[in-house]
């Protein structure tokens, strides 16, 4: 098996604290792969420093046996590395249609085409609308982002990050915080990721996880506490310990 | 080698004076990331106020200081709850677009009432002149100022480090979400925080009429000076902005005396550089919030 | 129709040109002919909202807070002015293409500056450079003129057949085309897909960059553009009246543009054209009544616009424009600045 992504001895502090604690983590190619661990432990530093966020103090990050720990973050994208975030990021006053338009246009190489209007190349429209139907986004393509439904502005994440075409994708809580109506069509949406694409999936809910996930990370104050295929993490006294001493906290 | 000491002596009494105009805004800046261009009107509240007690109502000098001051605080506790309050949370540019606001009225309205020239405050004769001091001439007003000043900075960093007060203070500028969280009741220390600030602006413009010149475009023209105290200084403490001011103050100086003809040039592009080379300031933390 | 045809006839519709943009265009035609006996107190306004244009592309697109915008309106301006008092370039129009190249190679050589850094630090080195160059405008008095500026600036006649008249009506017509042409290019440039990067970039620069969108470079790019446009406004200043001087770079000047832009509201390119009419009405309405104390009038006017709200004050003011915009758009024409969103 080839690895898609893997870090060698990652260390990320702010200020006196150690977040992230010489991490090494490898990601099979077309892994379904899950970090869980309980909140504050450091994952979303983790997906910040793969994608080029944040700075890593020391350790190096490898795409595809690439170093790419110096690349600023575009650069990382555009060698298919992609990410959703824990808090929506997106574009308020853009509507859904701009915003995988510019994602598509950005990967086709026409981002900066300063001439071009919008609308006017045929691979792009076809990708876009391929995308937005893939993820439920036609009918509310022309609103502005801001005034989407939460789990229309948390497909759209998810759509953004698919629209760069990435081989690698990092997801970061996809389902936090959607109302439970609205929560099938992101379940139906990760589930449905093409197989070819790695993911790395963070997320809260283990029923999410343990349906999803064929090998699972768990994450403790920033270091690696587990790892290992799903029915084994579960079995695990460490990982039963923390998530029922966190659960004794709640 | 003369020369020199008097530079660097002028110089030291034109940092601390900037430090005095400037500090205020350092908190604004610090404690509550707004952008306050109209700092320097209160700077010139002050000075006015005191030329008109001292030159139409005959008080005496040392008297007509702490008026300077209190009137500034008072302006400036006074505009905070009414209006700047309402403009933390929005954008820069709108901060940006109200002070500019503010300050262009502070300058229309000083040149509307007192009229549009320089103005002298009449001061004691006792700080008129220079005496010798080996060799080096020693200007009585410039030594007042340094004096004046100099305990202004000792009794702040007292009040910062030794007071409940202070502690408050320094809490809120760490982390104002924490601060609250123990009880600390932010924008009550920031109000409070912030007419000191004023009245101590109020203070130096009084001081400073007599060394930067005073006229209703006062606020403009040192503007950018008070900017670069807090940009270059830093806000995290109040050493930065100190050590800013007196290198600014004898950069200042020096440039005039040495390169008279590159006017203010040196001191935006030490200002550029500095700013290019480290965004947070010379003596600032990295990233805030 | 098939979705992508769906996809990407909305994507167009954006850039469309509608019939109230048109009537618009018309109706600035037509005021040469309506007032004929004030070319001069239009081309002053055609002159600032290029000025503006230039700024709202920065602001009201990308998000670049700038105090020191007239440092390219100034050194547009002595550029066009030298280039003609000392015969270098005498047809109008080669000259206002070389003066606005001056201002964007400073444009390009600042912006690596002004990209660095938070809001706060852009307003410090924005404002520092134009504070700069009038320092260094004031040194150089032998070649600038100093404070009484450049004297005895003749313009040739443009491309050597409309000659400059005592009533601006050639330099009327000159700067609307000029302004007309420099239209054209912005709105097509915000409409392709670098502009929409900009706006991309000004609502979420984390999320720009996480999808590939090479934040720096656009904005040093536009930042450039910008620097063009207004050194153009400036060359066309010193063309249209035959005078620079220091003032060009005055901070004065950067703050009267960003009121002149956000009376007109950011990032619809059409905000700086109708601010600029509405401030030299303003600043008309204030002088006759205290002709001295404009700036205060001005700074009530910011302060009450920042009080109320920009964009609540939009809908009272400038509801006429608005209706109309609303018409040109199909979209709240008003298009406040967001804060940052935090991550
Ligand atoms: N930019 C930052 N500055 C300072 N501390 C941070 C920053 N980002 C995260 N942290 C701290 O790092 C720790 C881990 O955060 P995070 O990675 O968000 O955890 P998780 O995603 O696992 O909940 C937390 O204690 C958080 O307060
Ligand atoms: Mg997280």
């Amino acid at each position: 098996m080839t690895i898609a992504l893997e870090t060698r001895g990652l260390e990320k502090s702010f200020g006196g604290l150690r977040v992230t604690r010489d991490l090494s983590l490898k990601v099979e190619q077309g892994a379904r792969h899950a970090l869980i661990g309980p909140n504050g432990a450091g994952k979303t530093t983790v997906i910040n420093l793969l994608t080029g966020v944040l700075k890593p103090n020391a350790g190096r990050i490898l795409l595809e046996g690439n170093d790419i720990t110096d690349l600023p973050v575009h650069k990382r994208v555009l060698r298919g590395l992609s990410r959703t975030f824990q808090i929506n990021q997106l574009y308020a006053d853009l509507t859904p249609l701009e915003t995988v338009g510019l994602a598509v246009s950005e990967r086709l190489g026409g981002g900066g085409d300063w001439w071009r209007r919008m609308g006017t190349r045929d691979d792009v429209n076809q990708e876009v609308a391929e995308t937005l139907g893939r993820f439920h986004l036609l009918d509310v393509m022309n609103e502005r982002t801001a005034t989407l439904p939460y789990g229309k502005q948390r497909l759209l994440e998810i759509a953004v990050a698919i629209a760069t075409r990435p081989r690698v994708l990092l997801l970061d809580e996809p389902a936090a915080g959607v109302p439970e109506s609205e929560r099938h069509d992101i379940l139906a949406a990760v589930a449905a990721l093409p197989r070819d694409v790695t993911v790395l999936l963070i997320e809260h809910d283990m029923d999410l996880v343990f349906s999803f996930a064929d090998r699972i990370s768990v994450l403790v104050n920033g270091a690696m506490l587990v790892e290992g295929p799903p029915d084994e993490v579960a079995r695990d006294p460490q990982v039963k310990a923390v998530y029922l001493g966190e659960a004794a906290h709640a | 080698m003369t020369t020199l000491f008097t530079i660097l002596f002028d110089g030291v009494a034109y940092g601390m004076l900037l430090f005095v105009l400037a500090c205020g805004l350092a908190v604004t800046l610090g404690l509550m990331n707004f952008v306050n261009l109209a700092h320097g009107a209160f700077a010139m509240t002050g000075g006015y106020i005191c030329a008109v007690l001292v030159n139409n109502q005959g008080w005496p000098f040392f008297a007509a200081l702490p008026l300077a001051f209190v009137t500034a605080a008072l302006v400036g506790v006074a505009l905070e709850r009414t209006l700047y309050r309402h403009l933390y949370t929005r954008s820069h540019l709108d901060q940006v677009l109200f002070t500019i606001g503010l300050t262009f009225m502070s300058v229309a309205a000083v040149d509307y009432v007192m009229g549009s020239s320089r103005i002298f405050i009449k001061l004691p004769a006792a700080l008129e002149g220079q005496f010798d001091f080996f060799g080096v001439g020693i200007g009585r007003y410039r030594l007042m100022i340094i004096v004046i000043c100099g305990l202004l900075t000792v009794a702040l960093q007292l009040i910062l480090a030794k007071t409940r007060f202070g502690s408050r203070l320094r809490a809120a500028v760490d982390d104002p979400r924490a601060a609250s969280g123990l009880g600390i009741n932010v924008p009550q220390v920031f109000a409070f925080t912030f007419a000191f600030g004023c009245g101590l602006a109020g203070l130096g413009g009084a001081l400073s009429a007599e060394i930067l010149g005073l006229d209703p475009y006062f606020p403009l023209k040192f503007m950018i000076y008070f900017l670069i105290v807090v940009t270059v200084g830093g806000s995290s403490s109040i050493t930065g902005p100190f050590l800013a001011s007196l290198l600014l103050g004898i950069g200042d100086v020096a440039g005039k005396y040495y390169v008279p003809k590159m006017g203010p040039f040196v001191i935006y592009t030490i200002m550029i550089v500095i700013l290019i080379w480290r965004p947070n300031g010379l003596f600032g933390r990295a990233a805030a919030r | 129709m098939t979705a992508a045809s769906d996809v990407s006839s909305h994507a167009i519709a954006r850039a469309r040109w509608r019939p109230a943009e048109i009537a618009f265009w018309i109706l600035a035609l037509s005021c040469a002919f309506l007032f004929p006996s004030r070319y001069l107190i239009m081309t002053d306004i055609l002159r600032l909202a290029l000025f503006t244009l230039s700024l709202d592309l920065i602001l009201g697109y990308a998000g670049i807070v700038s105090l020191g915008h007239a440092a390219f309106f100034g050194v547009g301006a002595y550029s066009a002015g030298l280039l003609a008092l000392h015969g270098i370039i005498n047809e109008p129009v080669i000259a206002l293409v070389a003066a606005g190249l001056v201002a964007m190679v400073l444009g390009f050589l600042t912006s690596f500056l002004v990209i660095r850094g938070v809001d706060l630090t852009r307003l410090m080195v924005t404002l520092g450079i134009a504070l700069l160059l009038e320092a260094l405008a004031e040194r150089f008095s032998n070649i600038t003129g100093g404070t009484d500026g450049l004297q005895g600036i003749e313009m040739q006649p443009i491309l050597g057949l409309f000659a400059f008249d005592m009533f601006g009506k050639t330099g009327f017509f000159y700067s609307l085309i000029v302004l007309f042409l420099l239209f054209l290019l912005a709105r097509r440039i915000v409409n392709s897909p670098f502009g929409l990067s900009l706006r991309a970039i000004k609502n979420n620069p984390l999320r720009a960059s996480a999808i590939g969108v090479p934040v720096n470079r656009r904005l040093i790019a536009i930042y450039t553009i910008a620097a063009f446009y207004a050194g153009i406004a400036g060359a066309l200043f010193t063309q249209t009246t035959a005078l620079a001087s220091l003032d060009v770079f005055a901070f004065e000047r950067s703050a009267d543009l960003m009121l002149v832009l956000v009376i007109g509201g950011t990032g619809y390119l059409y905000g700086g054209l109708i601010g600029a009419v509405v401030f030299k009405m303003l600043q008309e309405l204030f002088q006759t009544i205290t002709p001295q104390y404009w700036l205060f009038w001005i700074g009530l006017v910011l302060v009450v616009m920042v009080l109320v709200g920009r964009e609540r004050i939009h809908r009272w003011v400038l509801w006429v424009p608005n209706l109309v915009i609303r018409q040109l758009f199909g979209r709240k024409a008003v298009v406040a600045v967001p804060e940052s969103d935090a991550p």
